[in-house]
């Protein structure tokens, strides 16, 4: 992770290109007074914010998971590790877990895969793909209650419209909300409609490919599965690995769908795998206001994320490519 | 920092694969799209291109089916919502009106209108003020404490949920509008971070000569950095203002326990949902929840019409480089 953000926080506020002569690097600066100090007052509002919202919030939040936190009466008693031991013996923290991981481990390749065909289907149309592209976009401009409403009803297992389409060509639509075993397909039908963001960053990759590369590799006989292989998915590697990282952050806190599909009423009929980990926490949290088990329940998340995160990077630094990059 | 991040938003989690070299969104660099990009992608043969055309025009038919569907819902009277026919077979607008007559909807529609700008400004401005220091100043620390902006974009909005909440408490704020947009008066990661490429993006000597002729520091941003800089302000402004829009969790943690008027849009659209329907001793008058559902939509789709390139933009932005 720190190779990844060293590359990002060389901030040099003048950039190679229009000084050069004018910044020698040498080790000392030599920081104006007065300038250092205007510069602090311009960044104050997010160390306050940070401060505050992030770093404060965090410790608060620490501290929480080691109480039991009364909300009328505004107490934190603290109780050690009970909440964390508490993570290991609800079962549906487990349950929620798993059912997270299930639905992260489905929706994430199948939006990178999607996202990237679309995008290579645009990168070949040439003028008309603004056209489409606006198109594509305008589910992810839709406030996701709306699609929610929307998918409640196209997904409806008996006379729902996706249900009806797939009868018409002689498959039996599942019991999609309904039957336990779909519900996560269901909400990654969902997240698939409203793929475009990852679309748009790959469109913007492999608009970048140099395509003098397809060129020789087509003299050479590259077929295209060859080539995409060979020369796409190395080159937008960069791309994939961004939008994996990012699309299993989100999977991982996937809440809206979820919540609004099956535990809006805080009934108890809807099928247990619908139960996701933001949910559940949301649930403990802000239905049963139990703030010390909930904060737990975060922190557990965070350092999932963050190992989850970790491998990632580890492993994506191995084969993404970075431009002006060898032997890496 | 503030609540909208904990949406499972891409957006806010960028940072940690786009270098500094990202094109500054907005500054024209951008967009090049160039006739020469086009010409190498495009499929040789006839029948590529109509396979390629047929497949184009499929996937927009999938994408835009359920916009048509919900409309069309949203004009049949209740019998008929799941006939799925794209043209109502009984026409019914009066849906319009019982919808009109039966819930807050232009209540809603203000209050996520006014959230939604005051989160939007709030989170442009302060975003581009520390972006503006980040950018221009030299002062010890400084790459550290923008490393540390980077790494808060990696931060699950659950683990701040929580305390947050207990703050605004606090300060007596629950069921007022304020921790809706209030955390945004400090900046957000993503845009202190796109804001301060653009500024990376302008030459120095600019500031240089100001400041020979006596220009103050708040003045080279007030009177240079932020006129030039409108192309990433609207990018900001447009994401934040859909992100405000579609933010369920924020509304159901402050606003669900106040009155029906004081709803958000989306927090409306749930109470809708669970309003009508069957298991909740509704009637299924879904065609109420379509209505309702199809009008917080457009909006977004009318900010969209006159911001693509901005949404576009900023999207793309995220995946440059990296």
């Amino acid at each position: 992770m720190t190779s990844v953000l060293g590359r990002t926080d060389g901030g040099r506020p003048d950039g190679d290109k229009t000084s050069p002569a004018t910044q020698p690097r040498v080790r000392k600066r030599k920081y104006n007074r007065r300038e250092a100090i205007a510069g602090y007052l311009f960044i104050a509002p997010w160390v306050i914010g940070f401060l505050v919202f992030t770093l404060g919030a965090m410790i608060y939040s620490l501290v929480i998971s080691f109480s039991d936190y009364n909300l009328a009466a505004n107490t934190a008693t603290p109780v050690g590790f009970a909440n964390y031991a508490q993570l290991f013996e609800d079962p549906k923290v487990g349950l929620a877990l798993g059912n997270t991981l299930v639905y992260a481990l489905m929706a994430v390749p199948l939006e990178i895969a999607f996202a990237l065909f679309l995008a290579m289907l645009l990168a070949r149309v040439g003028r008309g793909a603004g056209f489409f592209r606006t198109f594509y976009y305008l589910p992810k401009m839709t406030p996701t209650v709306a699609t929610a409403s929307v998918f409640l009803l196209l997904l409806n297992g008996n006379s729902g419209a996706i249900n009806k389409g797939l009868s018409a060509i002689g498959i039996e639509g599942p019991q999609w909300l309904v039957d336990p075993a779909w519900v996560k397909p269901s909400i990654v039908l969902m997240t698939l409609w409203t793929v475009s963001g990852t679309m748009v960053i790959f469109l913007a990759a492999l608009k970048n490919v140099p395509r003098d590369l397809y060129e020789v590799a087509s003299l050479d006989g590259a077929g295209p599965v060859r080539q995409f292989f060979a020369i796409t998915v190395p080159m937008i590697s960069g791309a994939i690995f961004f939008n994996v990282i990012v699309l299993t952050i989100a999977a991982f806190q996937v809440f809206d769908q979820a919540y609004l599909l099956f535990w809006r009423d805080q009934s108890n009929a809807s099928p247990e795998s619908s139960l996701f980990y933001a949910v559940y926490l949301f649930q403990q949290a802000f239905r049963q206001f139990d703030f010390g088990f909930a904060a737990a329940m975060a922190w557990l998340l965070f350092m999932i994320i963050m190992l989850i995160t970790f491998i990632q990077m580890k492993f994506g630094n191995r084969f993404v490519y970075y431009e002006g990059d060898d032997n890496r | 920092m503030s609540v909208t991040q904990s949406s499972p938003d891409a957006i806010k989690l960028t940072g940690q694969v786009i270098g500094e070299n990202t094109v500054v969104p907005g500054n024209g660099k951008g967009r090049g799209k160039s006739p020469k990009v086009d010409r190498w992608y495009k499929p040789k043969s006839v029948l590529g291109k109509v396979v390629l055309w047929i497949t184009l025009i499929g996937f927009a038919l999938l994408f835009i089916y359920p916009f048509v569907w919900l409309l069309a819902a949203s004009l049949k009277p209740r019998g008929q919502v799941f006939d799925n026919a794209l043209i109502p077979k009984t026409w019914a607008p009066e849906n319009y009106v019982a919808v009109w007559d039966q819930l807050p909807l232009v209540s809603w529609m203000f209050n996520s209108i006014s959230i939604a700008l005051l989160a939007a400004f709030a989170v442009a401005i302060s975003s581009s003020v520390v972006a503006f220091g980040f950018a221009y100043f030299k002062f010890p620390g400084r790459n550290i404490l923008f490393a540390l902006v980077l790494a808060t974009m990696m931060l699950p909005g659950a683990v701040t949920m929580i305390p947050q909440y207990l703050i605004w408490k606090e300060l007596g704020l629950i069921g007022t509008w304020v921790p809706l947009w209030g955390a945004n008066l400090f900046g957000s990661a993503f845009y202190i971070f796109l804001q301060r490429q653009f500024f990376l993006g302008l030459p120095r000597e600019l500031f240089e000569a100001a400041r020979i002729d006596g220009c103050s520091y708040w003045g080279l941003f007030r009177r240079i950095a932020m006129p030039l800089s409108v192309p990433s302000f609207i990018i900001v402004f447009v994401f934040e203002f859909q992100a405000s829009w579609n933010n369920l969790q924020a509304s159901l943690i402050y606003l669900n326990a106040g009155s029906v008027e004081g709803f958000t849009a989306p927090l409306g659209i749930a109470y809708v949902m669970t309003k009508y329907s069957p298991t909740a001793g509704g009637q299924g008058d879904y065609q109420y929840v379509m209505v309702a559902s199809l009008i917080i939509t457009l909006p977004m789709l009318l900010i969209f019409a006159f911001g693509q390139r901005y949404f576009i933009e900023g999207v793309a932005t995220q995946g440059r480089k990296g």
